[in-house]
């Protein structure tokens, strides 16, 4: 497919890769963009010049080393750390200021390395819970169960069911989140997550503890939310095959530093990603 | 059993009044871990508003009863604002020293305003029994059990069902995750200490119905029961408040029964120990895991 290089926006800062995502909206802003982002613990440097823009359906990854500033990234995006530099824009909108409550709600939403699921509540409330932000409803209503309340939860319990169909988790509905098998308590991280109505998704190491099956499972998941809700992924992941299965872009992260980005086969093939990160393993 | 069932009123009577105000603790517990100390005073700033408004004022008893709530939700929810609310991120034990510099302030600013004397408090009615076929049962113990069976439903129903119960168990099991599920987590917490003031409220009339009197220092022993209330039903738990309260409710009834009222205090607290003891989370509580 030919088009021009220069209407592209830059993707992880600028990648010489015109033509692999017809589907970005070449004439909007980028869903998510930060700008020279850097944090700093006391003396430490934990991330420095960090610079993204991505594109409204996008898959990106971001790798690394352990340690390299990976999910301190994830927290600055919906800030959860406050940056000491740098700028970052949801939508076109600036997040500085705002509560990480805020932050969510501005569209970015995400999961977690150490599944974080509400395990005393069910699988359902779960998703409820994601869903808060666009329930209306009415304390007094809900308490006394009027027949406004009725209408709500009838709808909300449809969507939540419905949301929970896309991982064919509907008969998990009633069960208690903590008593979830490993894999599915991934997936219903990914469907809270979604609930809140995120134009940017974060995803922390999603393949974390999974078997090959489930990781090619979860790429075809991966594809199917962005197909499905239109919108942008960018993952954190040591599993190789799936950030090469599924991103469209990659960044490798060591020291806090964006070290390389490009598509998967430019950052297999860059001799500084293989000394900093893949070399590791091979000298094993 | 005219005797008896009147000993069980009283029990059930006291209970509820001690689970009305364990439930604050145990919700406030629930969602930011914080043992609020100065729960128990906010019941006497109840009583005292019962007293201004009928005594002083000479009011309707109703416009007591929804003053007196109206003023505890409040005045829960502004320690909250002004005295825990900036500890938010400070360890622990500076917001519970700071819990226990709320209580004395309460304490202390009340006997400052008003004096050390006990007020007496007006009956809220005329009624002083009802019958039940030929048994005689005493008014305000009837209404008592009647308004915890009532508030404990409401209550469970509004943790349930309700969007903002809903972000309150979120907020109470990962406050951090709830935050980025876009739960606005000051005002859940501030709703949590409103709605747990505001049974201390309903608590306080209760009380003064029974005991007619408001005085600086009532919260203290009643809070601490309560609390002791919250431990032993499992603090955290709604249910296990309810239960807990009860539990030593009936225990102080059967010890003054037994006409050992001195001792009440006493077997309220070793019931205490024995539970930490035997069941150190409590009848409902769950064995808890330290995050790392």
């Amino acid at each position: 497919m030919p088009s021009d290089k220069k209407k592209h926006r830059p993707v992880l800062v600028q990648v010489e890769t015109p033509n692999l995502i017809p589907e970005r909206d070449l004439g909007s802003i980028p869903v998510l963009q930060a700008e020279h982002l850097g944090i700093d613990f006391g003396g430490l440097t934990a991330v420095d010049d960090f610079n993204i823009a991505m594109g409204r359906t996008e898959i990106s990854g971001l790798i690394g080393p352990n340690g390299a500033g990976k999910t301190t990234i994830f927290n600055l995006l919906t800030n959860v750390y406050k940056p000491t530099r740098g700028t970052v824009l949801i939508d076109g909108y600036d997040t500085a200021g705002k509560s990480v409550a805020d932050v969510n709600r501005m569209g970015i939403a995400r999961t977690f390395q150490n599944i974080r699921l509400f395990s005393k509540m069910t699988v359902e409330q779960n998703v409820l819970v994601g869903f808060g932000n666009t329930m209306k409803t009415h304390l007094i209503t809900d308490m006394l169960r009027l027949p406004g309340h009725w209408k709500q939860e009838a709808e909300f319990h449809d969507r939540a069911l419905e949301l929970l169909d896309i991982f064919d988790m509907r008969t998990y509905a009633d069960t208690l989140a903590g008593n979830l098998p490993y894999g599915a308590q991934r997936r219903l991280e990914i469907l809270r997550a979604l609930a809140t109505g995120p134009k940017v998704l974060l995803l922390d190491e999603p393949a974390a503890g999974m078997n090959p099956a489930e990781t090619e499972e979860l790429m075809e998941n991966i594809q199917k939310i962005r197909d499905e809700f239109q919108i942008a992924i960018l993952l954190i992941e040591h599993d190789m095959s799936l950030v090469m299965g599924v991103c469209e872009v990659v960044g490798v992260l060591d020291y806090g530093k964006i070290i390389a980005k490009g598509t998967p086969e430019q950052i297999q093939n860059d001799p500084r990603v293989i000394e900093a990160y893949l070399g590791k393993q091979e000298v094993k | 059993m005219d005797i008896f069932l009147s000993q069980v009123l009283n029990g059930l009577q006291l209970g509820s009044i001690y689970a009305l105000v364990a439930l604050g603790y145990t919700m406030v517990y629930g969602i930011i871990l914080l043992l609020n100390f100065a729960h128990g005073d906010i019941i006497m700033v109840g009583a005292y508003v019962s007293w201004l408004v009928m005594a002083q004022l000479g009011l309707n008893p109703i416009i007591a009863i929804l003053l007196s709530v109206v003023a505890c939700t409040l005045v829960g929810v502004l320690i909250d604002k002004v005295a825990y609310a900036p500890l938010r991120n400070a360890p622990r034990l500076s917001i519970l020293i700071t819990a226990i510099g709320v209580s004395y302030f309460l304490e202390n600013g009340a006997q400052l305003v008003f004096g050390a004397d006990p007020k007496v408090v007006p009956a809220f009615t005329d009624v002083s029994t009802i019958k039940l076929g030929d048994i005689a049962l005493s008014f305000p113990a009837v209404v008592t059990v009647l308004v915890t069976v009532v508030a404990t439903i409401a209550l469970t129903l509004l943790v349930q069902k309700s969007k903002l119960g809903k972000a309150m168990r979120a907020v109470s099991e990962d406050m951090g995750a709830a935050r980025l599920m876009g739960i606005n987590v000051n005002s859940t917490i501030s709703f949590t200490f409103a709605v747990g003031s505001a049974l201390a409220g309903i608590g306080a009339v209760l009380y003064a119905m029974a005991y007619t009197q408001a005085s600086p220092t009532m919260g203290m022993m009643l809070g601490t029961k309560a609390f002791v209330a919250a431990v032993l039903g499992g603090i955290g738990s709604i249910p296990g408040a309810v239960v807990g309260g009860l539990i030593v409710g009936f225990a102080e009834m059967i010890v003054t029964w037994l006409g050992l009222s001195v001792w009440k205090d006493a077997v309220v607290f070793l019931l205490l120990i024995i539970v930490l003891i035997v069941k150190p989370t409590g009848i409902f509580g769950k064995t808890m895991s330290e995050k790392v």
